[in-house]
């Protein structure tokens, strides 16, 4: 995990890149400082365009930047002249979301390849080769041709080949994003153990936030060549600072609590916000709610997310309208240490809210509650 | 038939097969390399460089737009100069190899312009130099395609050969010229056109075929 080392693999200064078409400018990156580390999961993510793919191909140089500097393990990779460029590329894989494996030859030959532009010999190559399809679960396919294969396997293929040179980092470019569901998170766990067995860096492109939530230790996001935001999944999750981090985090923005969308029943109705973790998302506290004290709640909004493997989320719901009863459920929700704010919503659209610590103590707040409710989450 | 004339054209046939033959390993032998040169020097390929790709694409497209039947006869002195002599059936390979060489160079390079980009990039990610990326990614990748361009190529070769005839070449072209057009043996001239249709079908069907067993899909 990323926390354990503090080796910078890939640091990147103020970098900047710019595509000229027909004397016109399009910046794809601007000014982007980014750090990261030897041994962890990183993750870059943003919307379509937003130059992801571009960053993580300045990664090896596939993509030339137009400013700023990339280094690797502390040397500038922009200086380095053709032939030392490519043999920095064996030690740095990529795999893609096309696969890009050889149609023509059988999934053993496509494994070989890097080991043939490194030099091995032929003996060492097939036993090095079979090695890998060994660790990605293909043994028995290494005399097929890639068209026979599922997706899934296919990117398995990529894999076993990205990994045959014993590269230093592993960069995913959308690896997942032609899979199902069930075979993306097969190839994120293959991914993932990979890291932990080899110790190898892997930086994942992707516009899915399953898959950084599912997998990545750090993540980076990018909007419109800008770094928007950089830290922890967790984090990033659970108080999103950047709009673009909370675009990603909340799509459709039906959970951006910043306003509150919703209007009260009636007058003496009040709506109240239930931000949850890790430790009571397992729990099906609004059932409890109604078979404990007998009163009910109306739901008006709910999100959860597992990150990392851990629930969070928030919900929106609607009081009794009796005084009494929304003093009893409050109460009940604290007694389970849940984190709640009152959010009322108004004709102008503005909301004012009332904040209700676990220890009963009530605080008034007007305007955004967002960082408020998040710092709760996250303590 | 006359058996005198069954025998020109048994002889007739193996002239063909050896032009065609020879016209076409030749021609590809300039036209692989030159549909290579056209394919890495055009525009964000692996040597993109614009004089060069000009240059040979005008040559290319000089050397395409050139009736093969003037061509022949330009030739004349070219071919007299390699062979010694510009009629029969060896003196024909030099005109039939150069009518060639465009055709194959630019459908080497269409069958090269297939090969997936991605499969480029992710040689380029692995380190590979330019001339293995050529060796030991597009070309084997371009294998099955570039096979079925070579049986459209030598059925081509397999077409000129015939005209060939009209300047002293030998083959059937000669055979169907001399025997239908100047003597009038209708019977004759239906029988070669029909052993070249046969002849071409054939090509192409092997090609079609092989290139279909050589496709790994």
């Amino acid at each position: 995990m990323g926390d354990t080392s503090e080796r910078i693999i890939y640091e990147l200064k103020n970098v900047s890149k710019v595509y000229k078409n027909e004397g016109r400018e399009f910046p794809a990156l601007k000014n982007v400082d980014l750090k990261i580390r030897e041994g962890e999961i990183f993750g870059i993510i943003g919307m379509s365009g937003a130059g992801k793919s571009t960053l993580v191909r300045t990664l090896n140089r596939l993509e030339e930047i137009s400013e700023g500097e990339v280094s690797f393990y502390g040397e500038d990779i922009g200086r380095l002249k053709p032939k030392e460029l490519r043999k920095l590329r064996q030690s740095i894989a990529m795999i893609f979301q096309g696969f890009n494996l050889l149609m023509q030859k059988t999934v053993l030959d496509n494994v070989m390849i890097p080991l043939k532009i490194a030099g091995v010999s032929r003996n060492e190559r097939k036993e090095k080769a079979l090695e890998m399809l060994r660790i990605v679960g293909l043994e028995d396919k290494k005399d097929s041709y890639p068209a026979r294969l599922s997706g899934g396997q296919k990117q398995r293929v990529a894999i076993a080949r990205a990994l045959a040179a014993d590269p230093k980092v592993l960069l995913c470019d959308e690896a997942t994003s032609a899979l199902d569901p069930k075979i993306t998170e097969e190839i994120l766990l293959l991914l993932k153990e990979i890291n932990e067995t080899r110790g190898l860096t892997v930086i994942i492109i992707t516009h899915e936030m399953s898959v950084v939530e599912k997998i990545c230790d750090r993540v980076a996001i990018i909007d419109e060549g800008v770094l928007a935001e950089v830290g922890p999944v967790q984090e990033i999750f659970t108080a999103p600072k950047s709009d673009a981090a909370r675009h990603l985090v909340f799509p459709g923005g039906a959970t951006d609590f910043s306003v509150n969308p919703f209007e009260p029943s009636g007058p003496s109705s009040r709506i109240i916000r239930i931000a949850f973790d890790g430790l009571s998302a397992n729990e099906p506290f609004i059932s409890n709610l109604v078979e404990d004290t007998g009163r009910k709640v109306n739901i008006l909004s709910a999100n959860t997310k597992s990150v990392g493997g851990i629930g969070y989320g928030q919900m929106i719901v609607e009081l009794p309208a009796d005084r009494e009863d929304q003093e009893l459920v409050l109460e009940y929700f604290k007694d389970k240490g849940l984190s709640i704010t009152e959010v009322t919503g108004r004709a102008d659209g503005r909301s004012d809210t009332g904040r209700y610590d676990t220890d009963g103590e009530n605080e008034s707040r007007s305007g955004k509650i967002t960082d408020v409710i998040n710092k709760e989450v996250v303590a | 038939m006359d058996p005198y004339i069954k025998q020109t054209i048994i002889k007739g046939i193996f002239e063909t097969l050896q032009m065609t033959f020879f016209a076409s390993v030749f021609s590809y032998a300039v036209g692989l390399p030159l549909g290579v040169i056209l394919y890495t020097t055009a525009k964000g390929h692996l040597f993109e460089n614009r004089t060069v790709n000009a240059i040979t694409g005008t040559i290319v497209n000089i050397g395409r737009s050139l009736p093969f039947l003037i061509l022949l006869v330009l030739l004349i002195p070219f071919t007299r100069f390699i062979v010694g002599s510009s009629i029969g059936t060896t003196a024909s390979i030099v005109p039939l190899t150069i009518g060639a060489i465009p055709i194959v160079a630019r459908m080497v390079e269409s069958s090269l312009n297939e090969v997936s980009p991605g499969i480029i990039e992710a040689a380029n990610s692995m380190g590979a130099s330019p001339l293995f990326i050529i060796i030991h990614f597009i070309i084997p990748e371009a294998v099955p395609s570039l096979t079925f361009g070579t049986a459209i190529n030598i059925a081509t070769v397999l077409g000129y050969s015939a005209m060939a005839g009209v300047i002293g070449g030998g083959g059937l072209g000669a055979i169907a010229l001399q025997y239908g057009y100047y003597r009038y043996e209708k019977s004759v001239l239906w029988v070669t056109v029909a052993i070249l249709v046969i002849m071409v079908m054939l090509i192409q069907e092997a090609g079609s075929l092989l290139s279909k067993r050589l496709r790994k899909v």
